[in-house]
């Protein structure tokens, strides 16, 4: 069995990823991925220590935020189909609209 | 006990292999592809520590529902790949930094206070992940926020149509 160290380890390797994803990406749907995938990372987290500690309450508060990933995604989604629609583009670098 | 550290280490880094490979993929089909293969890694990680209903509702709504989504809106989009100028520019160079230096504190702060945290699964961690135990957790103690949850859902969904729809002239 792999301590739990490394188990936060490895989820800090994705939730940094994710994070690198999310600055250099310029595609509004990867970006939006990267978001995914951070959530997942802190999922890790959440259940290493759940199981670890023999609390139920982290795997509850997973379920929780899948459920909000969910809906997150539907309406990340629709807001991009609308950019899109009105722009031609994702590119958030030509998404400036309320840049000073 | 050895080989569920075994595959932990094996599962992981086919997780982290597939997140980069997510990352620096011009294409974005090949990008969710990739994620989906990251998140059936993480969906066995959670079987490794004995999670069995988180692993399963892993891999039904997100590598299922939800990336099914969202390469449903990469097709619908017709998008050009992007050219990645990662370290090309000062921005990706500045990116690339600030991620490093976010994970040097996290990992730093993991290792410091490594031999305080337990070394081994709980002995009840397989009561604990089966359907039974979550449902019934969920459905007593928690029984508000799964109400609530469902409400957030189909404000979700009416949002998303609302959003998504044409503008009717």
């Amino acid at each position: 069995m792999a301590p739990l160290s490394h188990y936060l380890a490895v989820s800090a390797i994705l939730f940094v990823i994710g994070t690198a994803g999310v600055l250099f990406r310029r595609n509004a749907i990867i970006i939006f991925m990267c978001v995914e995938l951070m959530l997942n990372a802190v999922n890790l987290t959440l259940i290493a220590f759940s199981q670890f500690f023999g609390d139920q309450t982290g795997q509850i508060l997973v379920f929780f935020v899948m459920t909000v990933a969910a809906a997150e995604a539907a309406v990340g989604l629709a807001i991009v189909i609308a950019l899109f629609r009105n722009k031609q583009t994702v590119d958030v670098a030509k998404v400036n609209i309320l840049k000073w | 006990m050895m080989l569920s550290a075994v595959a932990f280490y094996v599962l992981s880094a086919g997780a982290i292999i597939c997140a980069l490979l997510t990352i620096t993929r011009k294409s974005a089909v090949v990008s969710a592809l990739m994620l989906v293969l990251t998140f059936c890694f993480l969906a066995a990680i959670y079987l490794t520590l004995s999670a069995q209903f988180l692993a399963v509702v892993q891999v039904a709504v997100y590598a299922g529902a939800i990336m099914v989504l969202v390469l449903f809106v990469i097709m619908l989009l017709n998008l050009e790949s992007e050219e990645i100028q990662l370290g090309r520019n000062w921005k990706g160079m500045v990116s690339i930094l600030a991620a490093l230096g976010v994970l040097a504190q996290i990992l730093g702060m993991i290792f410091l206070t490594g031999d305080r945290l337990p070394k081994t699964i709980s002995p009840n961690a397989a009561m604990l992940g089966t359907t039974e135990a979550i449902g019934r957790t969920l459905y007593t103690g928690y029984s508000f926020p799964f109400e609530m949850a469902s409400l957030i859902l189909i404000s979700a969904a009416v949002g998303a149509i609302i959003l998504a729809k044409k503008r009717l002239t």
